[in-house]
């Protein structure tokens, strides 16, 4: 990805299509996530990530924290449709959620969040 | 060695001394900080064995080790079922030290507690995804489900195809809307109860006789 000369008072966003993520393995999608968000940028994937995908963004997340520097994410996406039971239900269950929002701990707040509309509050690191 | 392979060996040491003997089905309570987990384990365990599991407190974070009571039989209208109740760290997306110093802690306790909880939520997901045979799943009725934490932990739930129970929990609060939660959850089985207060908690004890019965 090229190198971005950001202006210190602005939040650098990455919005990252659902193709730039389709061929990558999990902890590729994860290491993208976290070195971004690391750097203060708030990240935007157009198809978000499997549950799988998004227990190893936190996992490794947790192995980062540390008390005077990284204090975690905040993480919202569209409430997926809700699969059925049986196995239509587990194949849909498993799917990636919709679009994901990923950011900052410390400078992203979830304002409002409903079935189609996501209210954050991004404050500059 | 990757950090994931690093996290997995780290954690396979202590699953190795959590579930060291295997026999009955092995239940874990899960949910997000705060959601009224230990209470519920302590309540479980005060009704059917003989004391408390854990510490209880309105600090977050205040499970940060995994603690196993074993051997809980639950009768209900002639159905028995013996399980291991395994209460479970809050799964959280993030740890601030300073939180824990609103509560009152001295700096240094926080930043320990901090790095516990970072480790206590590993280990949680790893249980979940390994480990255990059937979940209590407990949300706080006052607080929006509709939470990542909780779509991912279903996600993983549904993959494994394990058992589950949601416990819309402190109906007892003037705030409670349990009704949200069993919109988000559909497709399970959802109990509103109090844990602290006891509300409904027989209700909760014949769903889980039914669900984890066999």
């Amino acid at each position: 990805m090229p190198e971005l000369e950001t202006d210190s008072d602005g939040v650098p966003i990455d919005m990252i299509s659902s193709e730039r993520m389709e061929g990558m393995a999990s902890i590729e999608k994860v290491n993208l996530i976290l070195d971004s968000v690391r750097e203060g940028k708030i990240v935007i994937l157009e198809s978000g990530l499997s549950p799988d995908e998004e227990s190893k963004l936190i996992e490794v997340t947790m192995s980062e924290i540390s008390p005077d520097g990284f204090s975690g994410i905040e993480i919202e996406s569209y409430p997926k449709q809700e699969a059925s039971q049986g196995i239509l239900g587990k194949i849909l269950g498993n799917k990636p959620s919709k679009l994901t929002v990923i950011g900052p701990a410390n400078q992203i707040q979830t304002l409002h969040k409903d079935s189609d509309l996501i209210t954050a509050l991004v404050s500059g690191g | 060695m990757g950090i994931i392979s690093e996290i997995r060996d780290s954690i396979s040491r202590t699953i190795s001394r959590i579930f060291e003997d295997e026999e009955n089905a092995k239940i874990g309570i899960y949910g997000p900080p705060n959601a009224g987990k230990t209470t519920l384990a302590n309540r479980i365990s005060r009704d059917w064995g003989d004391d408390a599991m854990g510490a209880e407190s309105q600090i977050p974070h205040e499970t940060r080790e995994a603690t196993r009571k074993k051997d809980i039989t639950i009768e209900h209208d002639g159905r028995s079922v013996t399980l291991d109740i395994v209460d479970t760290p809050g799964v959280a997306t993030k740890v601030e030290y300073e939180e824990f110093v609103d509560y009152g802690l001295d700096e240094d306790l926080a930043r320990e507690r901090a790095r516990e909880a970072t480790q206590g939520v590993t280990e949680a997901i790893h249980w979940l995804k390994e480990d255990l045979d059937g979940v209590l799943y407990v949300l706080d009725s006052t607080q929006d489900p509709y939470k990542a934490v909780n779509s991912m932990l279903n996600g993983i739930i549904q993959e494994r195809s394990l058992p589950v129970v949601v416990v819309a929990n402190k109906i007892d609060l003037e705030d409670a809307s349990p009704n949200r939660i069993e919109e988000m959850f559909r497709q399970h089985e959802t109990v509103r109860i109090s844990g602290l207060e006891g509300n409904n908690i027989d209700n909760l004890y014949e769903t889980i006789a039914e669900e984890f019965g066999g």
